[in-house]
């Protein structure tokens, strides 16, 4: 039986075996010669890039449609980049998978749209902590402040470092309309009134009392958070720009049109 | 050495490196490998026509199982709430003192409540809902804004100061930034309010000044008497709970800058049934554990 089995394998097999007999002895050759070795391997992964990631570019469902998806404003933005220099990414993930545990505990599973205006992108792959894909407006500002300064004081089991030099460190301003226009050249829709007034606008979310609130909710919409986060006075520090980020995510599409597009997922599968 | 040298032992050829006149043998490769390699390309091929995918221009080809993992959550999802729905759809249409009265209904709600609550509000309130300095304790009975039934489900439903059209509202004024009161004046109030939950025994002269500094200024929102109201969100100061502390300067703080608390919306993520069995936690399960 087993010997039956084995001979028809390897019937099947044998055809397949003199094309890698050829392959081998390409190889065997090629071998020889490190140059046309190197070249081979970029031709070789070059068509592995080629088929795998280039059809995403057209493949009409890679990236779902949300049209009324806002920028971050360059308050949030400078808070990610701070969120990129101290390594958050390495213990927090930002995409909620499709699994249901997931969804059962961190909400909606993340579309890749959410993430259109990422650069670069922060989903990461380990979670030490819990995600933070749709941490934006699930606790106060006191609490984030709290929490970033002494993770302890709020969460005894916690065991993140404490962040409390944000506090009353002036966060830098001077290179945000830099920052936005490079963020423009790799496709976020910045307009020019955006990047102009950059620094103003970062003043402005973090003072909603000050002159330059208004501008922001001008260029950002009414949705945007204009709070005073770490609750001192003075400009904005580098507290009040991490947890304007931390305060955005996972709301800069609208929730209904997250819904939308997984409901017409979810009504095919039942 | 050339590559066509044979090794005069095992008839192999050599690869035709040499070290020192030790050369390598190039022997065929293992059958097992053969085998390996030829198993799992057909296991390839196999799944190039059962899963999805070959990329094609503006699609992809869908495979024969038409396996979808956007479908399989949404499946598996609505399998778990159908699985759910005998007591689920019961706490989504009886009222809280129903539930109460349903000893097994209360049970589910203290089996699936720790779960719940640890995801959305420990953060906040703590493990066990005793709270901390900015964050109430839920199982003190003071309650800002009711701890009647639906003023807990109405709180846990549009938050405070959030973004919720029907959000709470309560904004405790800077007397001190904002220059309505000076800091000798705030001293004195805050003694004055400190008296009336026996923390402080001002002389007559303090006890009236601050008395009259209250009646001015604080009386509107936390009462005459200090005993707060619940329908505005002020605090009642003449009981032992205290939302960000008791002491002289931490009073200060709190009558300089104002206090302006937050709670978020739940609405957006919490379904109606899953906010009842929060507010039976916080108003049941919690007490008795205690």
């Amino acid at each position: 039986m087993l010997r039956k089995l084995t001979a028809l394998l390897e019937k099947i097999v044998s055809p397949f075996g003199r094309l890698y007999h050829l392959i081998f002895r390409a190889m065997y050759r090629i071998e020889r010669y490190s140059l046309g070795l190197a070249f081979a391997i970029i031709i070789v992964g070059g068509i592995g890039g080629a088929v795998e990631i280039a059809p995403l570019f057209t493949i009409n469902e890679t990236v779902e449609d949300a049209p009324d998806m806002r920028v971050y404003t360059p308050l949030e933005q400078a808070g990610r980049d701070i969120y990129l220099r101290e390594g958050c990414y390495t213990c927090h993930s930002q995409m909620i998978r499709t699994l249901k545990d997931e969804v059962d505990r961190y909400g909606a599973y993340s579309l890749a749209v959410e993430s259109k205006y990422d650069h670069p992108m922060l989903w990461g792959s380990k979670r030490t902590g819990p995600d933070l894909a749709r941490l934006g407006g699930k606790y106060s500002d006191d609490w984030h402040v709290a929490h970033l300064r002494n993770p302890r004081d709020v969460e005894p089991a916690s065991i993140m470092p404490a962040y409390r030099w944000m506090e009353g460190r002036e966060v830098e301003l001077a290179d945000l309309p830099a920052r936005l226009a490079t963020l423009r050249d790799v496709g976020v829709p910045y307009t020019d009134a955006q990047i102009e007034n950059a620094v103003r606008d970062a003043r402005g979310q973090a003072t909603p009392d000050g002159p330059d609130a208004e501008g922001v909710v001008e260029r950002y919409g009414e949705a945007t958070n204009v709070r005073n986060f770490d609750g001192e006075g003075g400009g904005p520090t580098e507290m009040d720009a991490l947890v304007a980020y931390l305060q955005v995510l996972g709301t800069l599409v609208d929730p209904a049109t997250i819904a939308a597009a997984q409901a017409q997922v979810g009504s095919k599968g039942e | 050495m050339s590559v066509d040298e044979r090794d005069p032992l095992t008839g192999h050829r050599t690869t035709g490196h040499e070290w020192n006149g030790i050369t390598e043998l190039n022997t065929r490769v293992p059958r097992a490998v053969w085998w390996a390699i030829g198993l799992t390309h057909a296991w390839a091929v196999l799944m190039w026509f059962l899963l999805p995918s070959w990329p094609l221009v503006t699609t992809y080809t869908k495979g024969l199982l038409g396996v979808d993992q956007r479908q399989l959550v949404a499946g598996q999802l609505a399998a778990a709430a159908r699985d759910h729905d005998q007591w689920m759809s019961r706490i989504a249409s009886e009222d809280l003192p129903t539930i109460r009265g349903d000893k097994e209904l209360m049970a589910t709600v203290a089996e699936v409540a720790p779960a719940l609550w640890g995801d959305n509000c420990q953060a906040c309130h703590g493990r066990v809902a005793t709270g901390g300095p900015g964050f109430p304790d839920l199982v003190d009975k003071s309650w800002l804004w009711g701890g009647d039934d639906d003023a807990v489900l109405e709180t846990i439903r549009v938050g405070v100061n959030s973004a919720h059209p029907d959000t709470r509202t309560s904004q405790m004024l800077a007397f001190g930034a904002g220059g309505m009161l000076t800091r000798d004046e705030i001293r004195t109030v805050a003694t004055y309010v400190q008296s009336l939950s026996g923390l402080a025994t001002p002389d007559d002269a303090t006890r009236q000044a601050g008395a009259q500094l209250f009646a001015d200024n604080c009386a509107s929102c936390h009462g005459d008497d200090g005993t707060g109201d619940t329908s505005l969100g002020a605090p009642n100061l003449t009981d032992a709970f205290w939302l960000y502390g008791s002491d002289s300067e931490t009073l200060f703080r709190t009558i300089y800058g104002g206090r302006h608390g937050w709670m978020p919306t739940w609405e957006s993520r919490l379904s109606e049934a899953q906010r009842k069995i929060l507010a039976l936690y916080v108003l049941n399960v919690l007490p008795e554990k205690q």
